[in-house]
């Protein structure tokens, strides 16, 4: 089993042409980050809001855990089966699974954002307004940098869980790296799943170590020299 | 019927649902406790052990139920390879959460028990751990949480449990089995939250005894 996987892996002819390796894994992230990027653009800004407000905490601390709870793959199956015959072409298959990888991706965002927002050292804040910065000032110059490693963190535990959800919707259709693991399973060639399963496994491996870089690279230089003194 | 599913169906599949989240959920408390452990005791080891322990969690859950017969030479379709799954899922959570808790007991208290004369292993048993009992327990919730949603991804490979509900639901076009597994995934995940939760309080009563006076 082993070298039939180890074979099918180092064929070349696994890796290139439109359904290869190489495509299927463009058209994963290609997906995983657009899904990423719409979450964010909604997460962001109410994480900020509600961290720099302090209202409607209750929403940031419980939407984390209350969608934990949702089994992903149900939910999957119901906006394929609901927006499917209302679409038509490539978007048909493909917006109904990244609806749910925003779904998905919001919570932990959000609370990321408020996360970071709320651990800003008060006496930053307060030193921000004493030298007379307004309100939007603060947000952007003062609590949006401090808080960018764990809004980063919030971002990267998404991530993962969209490449995750996307490599399971390759079940209603879509392209991406589970078509292996899912036309293997058809075709009832275990090389071509397990071999499927080492790539997605190492993409999203890859993909959480760049996000880990990342995380280390925005740490704000101020908040650097304050740890150091 | 509810949905269109026999309710016996429902029980049966909720079963193996509790089978397969849970007993993965006790195994990795189970083998957390001593990482964790060891994550504390030995600051030096607590880096690379989050660190090696988180790694498994980045492992997409689909591409970890088809890789495990690779490495135990068990079939595609066996159980095993989902509690084994959900076990490291469970360690890659827990580990962490044991290390945090055990490191959350303050100083002063530790020094106290062993200036009564307290051994190492018995200040943990007795002392430790169940001071740490509030934050091991609240990543035991958050485990139990996601094991019961990732579970139902087992059903693509065919193992049963809730998750068969949606495979079922959608080869048929039928939104009443996916809505009926979706109701009793959530209904499982709030039932196991809201009884960690309660034993963490029956397993601190000093915490309440504060206010009460």
């Amino acid at each position: 089993m082993i070298s039939l996987t180890w074979q099918w892996l180092v064929d070349p002819a696994t890796w290139t042409g439109p359904g290869g390796i190489i495509s299927q894994s463009i058209t994963h992230l290609r997906i995983s980050l657009v899904a990423l990027l719409l979450a964010a653009l909604v997460a962001v800004p109410v994480g900020l809001f509600i961290g720099h407000t302090g209202r409607g905490r209750w929403l940031a601390i419980n939407l984390a855990g209350a969608f934990r709870a949702i089994p992903s793959l149900g939910v999957l199956f119901v906006a394929t089966l609901l927006l499917l015959p209302r679409l038509s072409g490539n978007l048909a298959f493909e917006l109904p699974v990244v609806l749910v990888l925003v779904l998905l991706a919001v919570p932990p965002v959000l609370s990321g954002t408020y996360a970071g927002v709320e651990a800003v050292d008060p006496a930053a804040r307060d030193a921000a307004r004493g030298v007379g910065m307004t309100e939007a000032q603060i947000l952007w110059q003062v609590e949006l940098p401090a808080a960018l490693p764990l809004l980063l963190s919030g971002l990267r535990s998404a991530m993962l869980q969209i490449i995750a959800t996307a490599t399971i919707a390759a079940i209603v259709g879509i392209g991406g790296l589970g078509r292996y693991l899912i036309d293997g399973q058809a075709s009832r060639q275990y090389e071509v799943m397990a071999g499927g399963a080492i790539v997605v496994a190492l993409l999203a491996l890859l993909v959480d170590l760049v996000m880990a870089g990342l995380q280390r690279l925005v740490v704000s230089p101020g908040l650097v020299v304050a740890k150091e003194h | 019927m509810i949905g269109g599913v026999a309710w016996s169906t429902v029980g049966d599949l909720l079963l193996r649902h509790i089978y397969l989240a849970g007993v993965p959920l006790l195994l990795g408390l189970l083998i957390s406790l001593p990482l964790g452990w060891l994550a504390t005791r030995y600051r030096w080891l607590a880096p690379p052990m989050i660190a090696g322990t988180g790694l498994l969690y980045t492992i997409p859950s689909l591409a970890l139920f088809i890789l495990l017969p690779l490495l135990l030479g068990t079939r595609v379709l066996d159980d095993a390879n989902v509690l084994v799954a959900m076990t490291l899922y469970s360690v890659a959570l827990l580990t962490r959460t044991v290390a945090d808790g055990l490191g959350s007991v303050p100083g002063a208290t530790r020094q106290a028990a062993t200036a009564m004369g307290y051994g190492e292993l018995r200040r943990t048993f007795v002392v430790d751990l169940p001071l740490a009992v509030p934050v091991i327990t609240a990543g035991l919730r958050v485990a139990a949480v996601s094991n019961v949603s990732i579970v139902s991804v087992a059903a693509l490979i065919g193992v049963s449990q809730l998750g068969q509900l949606f495979t079922e639901g959608f080869n048929r076009n039928d939104m009443g089995p996916i809505f009926v597994g979706i109701g009793a995934c959530v209904v499982l995940a709030l039932v196991l939250d809201a009884g960690i939760a309660l034993l963490s309080r029956v397993l601190t009563p000093w915490l309440r005894a504060g206010v009460a006076r």
